[in-house]
């Protein structure tokens, strides 16, 4: 099959489902085809368009890391036809996968530095592939943060992750949920992420702080990273517009004069400056 | 440019011989109050004496809604069938407008650009634009206020200018143009000298299109697009007639073990055009949709692809059924 048509996704053999939180699932995705498999690559950041064939295409970010190679994770909530038509699937099951679209976090600029990553709820994944490149390429970066918060310990994703990154001597991981969220044993913090991220105060000295969350989220994070001294260029997020093609041309993702699928979805705080914020 | 002089009975013998090549032949059309382009089967069906068709000729090329791709699951298995370019005839649209034809420059950036289109390149590959120049114009048209005029031959193959004996000159202007006047060769004699212009409506300039675009870059935060967009109903129409509106929905359709991928018009005056699943959505009233809409015909478009996404033909103006007038807004707006 020709894969010059732009909207023939590749065909992938759900591999492994693993329940991550409540309505949260990652699928681990194999391709069908070998050549298929030999002739894709993709970079930290970048994006896809996943297809539940009779349902329809949702757009999510690869979650596993280049690193990993043979295969790609996405994860997802069950929300709309689309994320619902996915959870329905097994393993074992057909689904359709269309990418790898968009730009990258620039890691390569990167090496050297120390990386503070601040992710909320169901945002980690974007930010897991990042992490897990980040950890499988370790010597290439200083010290590593990690503030991570959910609405409750049950909606907390990639459980048995976090306890490896909290079990590494070489991670500084600090999860926190929502006051009310906590369970009786829970050994982390309570607390919204912005005020958790201003009480682990990580040093801006030659850092970037990677931001990925809920609007309000990144809404109330700017403002601590600024006061930690973080520079707009050293500061980086995600924007999550809604999509249908991913490739910048049935303009749904436009912000500004930008295309979140072409430019994006990985921009600097100081790009962002240059876009109306209501946009997205 | 080639230029060549046909008479009005070579005129007919062409047009038949299009039809006899087995092309499809998409004209304006009348029905009832309602000009259109349809296929036709002869010079008969053709409309004549109006201003504008009600939509653009943009269907033909990027049709209202078209198979991306068709699939079949068995089981757990899928299989994919592609889109099959061969499967697009040759095509010809004859007495498109030249703001039509303009507007395939803007529409062809957006889908060639980057990632090649295949499925709207196959229609754009096989048609051949055949525009009419225009001797009358409306209140409604301004093309000459965004850089084209009732003679620009820019988007078409050949452009006919008719003539008061009705011949018509014929501007050659790509090499599909040229295959197609070569096709029936013995139809054309070479041209006279004669100048078009004097053929042509009279459309005045109301606006300049660069202080338009200088103003619009401070323009985001105005007061003017919900001035504008009060009486919008958010109905799309303007979207759906317009030759360079491109935003598109990728749909489902399925039946038991068959399916489809769709891709369809879409508007980005629609509420639900960029809502989240969550709920939330940048553009939830419809002045920031109106706003998206002129900036990005005036704002983004020129700064991204070297190019206005509007042609002037007014359809917009006439289509709205609450009398929003995009000349008339992008004239307050230089004001």
């Amino acid at each position: 099959m020709s894969k010059s048509n732009i909207y023939l996704p590749y065909l992938m053999r759900i591999e492994k489902i693993t329940q991550e939180a409540p309505g949260v699932k990652t699928f681990r995705l194999k391709f069908e085809k070998e050549e298929d498999e030999k002739e894709f690559s993709f970079k930290s950041g970048q994006f896809g368009e996943y297809s539940a064939f009779g349902e329809g295409e949702s757009t999510f970010c690869i979650a596993s890391s280049p690193t990993k190679k043979g295969y790609i994770e996405c994860t997802f909530r069950a929300t709309g036809r689309v994320t619902n038509g996915l959870d329905a699937l097994e393993e074992g099951n057909t689904m359709g996968f269309r990418g790898p679209f968009g730009n990258t976090f620039p890691m390569d600029e990167w090496k050297g530095k120390n990386l503070v990553f601040v992710a909320g709820g169901i945002a980690l994944p974007p930010m897991r592939c990042v992490i897990c490149n980040a950890l499988d390429t370790r010597e290439n970066y200083k010290d590593i943060t990690i503030v991570y918060g959910a609405k409750s310990v049950n909606d907390l994703v990639y459980k048995d992750e976090l306890k490896e990154w909290a079990d590494r001597p070489d991670v500084n991981l600090v999860t926190t949920v929502d006051p009310g969220g906590e369970t009786p044993d829970w050994k982390g913090e309570v607390g919204f992420v912005p005020s958790v991220l201003d009480k682990v105060a990580p040093s801006s000295e030659n850092t970037v702080a990677i931001v990925c969350g809920p609007p309000i989220m990144i809404k109330f994070t700017f403002p601590v990273l600024e006061k930690l001294g973080f520079k707009d260029e050293n500061i980086y997020t995600t924007l999550e517009n809604r999509m249908k093609c991913g490739v910048g041309k049935c303009g749904r993702c436009n912000v500004g004069k930008l295309y979140v699928c072409k430019d994006g979805p990985v921009f600097s705080k100081a790009q962002l400056n240059d876009i109306p914020a209501e946009e997205y | 440019m080639e230029k060549r002089y046909i008479n009005k009975e070579g005129l007919a013998k062409w047009f038949g011989s299009i039809l006899n090549s087995g092309k499809r032949v998409y004209a304006p059309v009348r029905h009832g109050e309602k000009v259109d382009f349809h296929q036709v089967h002869s010079l008969e069906d053709v409309a004549e004496d109006y201003i504008q068709t009600t939509l653009s000729a943009k269907s033909v090329i990027f049709p209202r809604a078209e198979v991306l791709f068709s699939y079949k699951k068995d089981n757990k298995e899928v299989t994919l069938e592609d889109f099959n370019p061969d499967s697009v005839p040759e095509t010809v649209i004859w007495k498109i407008r030249p703001c039509d034809a303009a507007g395939f420059i803007p529409l062809s950036d957006i889908f060639n650009g980057g990632y090649d289109d295949v499925v709207y390149a196959a229609h754009l590959n096989k048609t051949t634009l055949v525009s009419f120049s225009c001797a009358k114009a409306d209140d409604f048209c301004f093309c000459t206020s965004v850089n084209g005029s009732p003679g620009a031959t820019k988007g078409s193959d050949i452009q006919l200018t008719i003539l008061p004996d009705g011949g018509a000159i014929a501007e050659i202007i790509t090499d599909k143009g040229m295959a197609l006047i070569k096709s029936a060769d013995d139809c054309f004699e070479s041209a006279k000298d004669e100048d078009k212009s004097k053929y042509l409506a009279d459309v005045p300039v109301y606006f300049d299109l660069n202080t338009v675009h200088d103003k619009l870059k401070e323009a985001f935060s105005s007061d003017i697009w919900k001035q504008q967009s009060e009486r919008c109903l958010g109905c799309g129409a303007c979207a759906f007639v317009c030759p360079t509106c491109a935003c598109f929905s990728i749909e489902e359709n399925s039946k038991g073990s068959h399916g489809q991928r769709i891709r369809c018009w879409d508007s980005c005056g629609f509420s639900m055009f960029t809502q989240h699943t969550s709920g939330h959505n940048p553009r939830s009233t419809q002045s920031q949709r109106w706003r998206q809409r002129i900036l990005h015909k005036f704002s983004y478009m020129p700064e991204r692809i070297n190019d206005f996404g509007c042609t002037g033909c007014g359809r917009c103006s006439r289509a709205c059924p609450v009398d929003m007038n995009i000349r008339e807004h992008l004239t307050s707006i230089v004001k």
